[in-house]
């Protein structure tokens, strides 16, 4: 079979199906939508099973910590009576060091069940070290397929991490230079292996997160009588909010506040190879969060079971030194040192908790295991000896790729925000130039979370736009 | 020469810049799309030359012989100040703050 660019991918179809067992059309409804519920339910999981599977894999159950030296510091910086209490679950306890466990559990099950003899992923990130140990766990062979050198051989050292940690658990790690190629080497790899496609973006990566939201509603509950007022998920490919929030709801904590959280890296391209070692978070960027938000089946499978704006209330963006700071703060106020690109919801969470009443409870629903390569000082040391230059100022002034600008008091630790409209605007402008009806309107009014009429009311302001 | 099942690292041109995806940035576009894979070599050779190599799934993999017995050098990184100065920071702030 030919292996040009343009053949494989136009199997991609095929070979996607193959790798999942999954036959995406029956989910696919008239006009522009799917049954995304049905598509979440057809493996028959229950939240309980999910839970069993994952207790099984020493996955789950993490602890959830409340933050008081954390809270009591944005506190200061509060107005009188303000300053809500910051609890964070330590998902770094999980096997493998991240949430991304969760998801590999459900992935790993699967394709045990289904007979399939190793599995494969498509991930620079935990979710590979994650798959790796789960792979191993249960006696399948397994492949990480990365993006990781840039076109000097020079490896981004949290990414090399990564590669150490999937080999340490016997994964064959294929490290590619940057650019979205990697999608068909990845096709290419399924294609010869037979494989299992342990995606981020399948029914049982996103099942995996619910545990987690589910976790965090019942322990508030059991601890605090309350559901949380407000949970903030790092978002880059979306699993992580979706899951989560998903999760909140099945343990009836239906008004919670969710909301995204990213690292700012506006302006540097995400497939540029001179672009590619001069961000300090390979991960929660808006490099992902963003565009996977408002496209979410721009992802590796026909259609992503990680919607996020289905359940998002607010995007709030953060800068690289805002996150260093409070890792830098986590470590040294409450005795935990965790990796950065887990922190990222928490430089957000000690901005907001500012904005709240004293009573309320912010929850930050992960950490991140940290260690060489993947320390906000290996990070902070490559960006420095790339030329980025380090500030002490107003974070939000830091110019992605040329400086990392660290908060020079805790009280300048801000966020900027993206209004949700926005990123339903560019959701929309996908289906701007299509005759949709009724039931297309009632797809994207869930897809969005809002009404019809206001998904009518943004699909005119871009057609006036247009004119 | 390199013995046979010698561990190694082998690196391989995917697509030639011509052969890549037609949508990307200028940097990149004018570079091959490469990868680099380890494994245990199958038959004796030289670094530079092309071989072939038995992969952790026990796929053969075909490229140049890049490196012999790699091994991670990644580290926390070397003395950076700025990140000194935000701990100074946070403990002077943390000074008077009490909590319950």
């Amino acid at each position: 079979m030919s292996e040009s660019y343009l053949d494989v991918m136009n199997r991609k179809s095929k070979i996607m199906k193959d790798a999942l067992n999954l036959d995406y059309e029956k989910f696919e409804a008239e006009g522009i939508g799917f049954y995304y519920e049905r598509l979440m339910m057809d493996s028959g999981y229950s939240i309980d099973d999910v839970r069993k599977i994952q207790l099984d894999n020493n996955v789950g159950n993490t602890p959830l910590i409340e933050l008081k030296r954390l809270s009591a510091y944005a506190r200061k910086f509060a107005k009188e009576g303000y300053g809500a209490r910051i609890f964070l679950k330590d998902e770094a306890a999980n096997l493998s060091g991240s949430f991304k466990a969760r998801r590999a559990a459900m992935a790993i099950h699967q394709a045990k069940k289904l007979g399939y003899k190793g599995v494969i992923a498509a991930t620079s990130g935990n979710y590979g070290a994650a798959v790796a140990a789960l792979a191993a766990r249960a006696g399948l062979k397994c492949i990480i397929v990365q993006e990781c050198y840039d076109s000097n051989g020079i490896g981004q050292p949290e990414i090399i991490e990564k590669a150490r940690a999937c080999e340490a658990y016997g994964a064959e790690v294929v490290q590619l230079s940057v650019g979205p190629e990697l999608f068909y080497q990845f096709l290419l790899l399924l294609e010869e292996t037979k494989y299992f496609n342990a995606s981020l973006y399948s029914p049982y990566g996103i099942m995996g997160i619910e545990t987690l939201g589910f976790e965090i509603a019942n322990e508030l509950v059991n601890r605090e009588h309350q559901y949380p007022n407000v949970v903030i998920c790092t978002n880059a490919g979306g699993g992580n909010l979706t899951g989560t929030a998903r999760g909140l709801i099945k343990a009836g904590s239906k008004d919670t506040q969710i909301i995204a959280a990213s690292v700012d890296l506006t302006g540097l391209h995400m497939a540029s190879d001179g672009d590619f070692n001069k961000k300090s978070f390979t991960t929660g960027h808006t490099g992902f969060g963003i565009p996977f938000s408002t496209f979410p089946d721009r992802s590796d499978v026909p259609r992503s079971a990680a919607r996020p704006l289905r359940y998002m209330d607010r995007y709030v963006l953060v800068n690289q030194g805002s996150v260093f700071f409070i890792t830098e703060a986590l470590a040294i106020l409450e005795g935990m040192e965790r990796g950065p690109a887990g922190n990222i919801s928490l430089a957000a969470a000690f901005a907001i908790a500012q904005e709240l009443p004293k009573d309320q409870i912010i929850v930050v629903q992960e950490t991140e295991y940290t260690g060489a390569g993947k320390h906000m000082n290996a990070q902070v040391s490559f960006a420095s000896d790339r030329g980025v230059e380090m500030l002490l100022g107003n974070p939000l002034d830091e110019k992605a790729g040329k400086n990392i600008i660290f908060p020079k008091s805790g009280k300048l630790l801000k966020y900027k925000e993206i209004p949700i409209d926005q990123l339903r605007i560019s959701y929309l402008k996908h289906y701007s130039d299509q005759l949709l009806f009724d039931l297309d309107y009632d797809y994207l009014a869930v897809e969005l979370k809002t009404d019809v009429n206001h998904v009518k009311a943004l699909l005119e302001g871009i057609h006036e736009t247009k004119k | 020469m390199i013995e046979k099942n010698t561990f190694v690292q082998i690196y391989k041109v995917v697509l030639s810049s011509s052969e890549r995806s037609s949508n990307l940035p200028d940097d990149t576009k004018r570079l091959p799309f490469e990868m680099r894979v380890k494994g245990k070599l199958m038959s004796k050779a030289s670094i530079g030359d092309v071989v072939e190599i038995k992969t952790a799934t026990n796929r053969v993999e075909q490229g140049i012989l890049l490196s012999v017995e790699p091994f991670f050098t990644h580290t926390f990184g070397h003395h950076v100040q700025a990140l000194k100065d935000v701990r100074d920071i946070i403990l002077s702030e943390m000074e008077d703050v009490t909590h319950e």
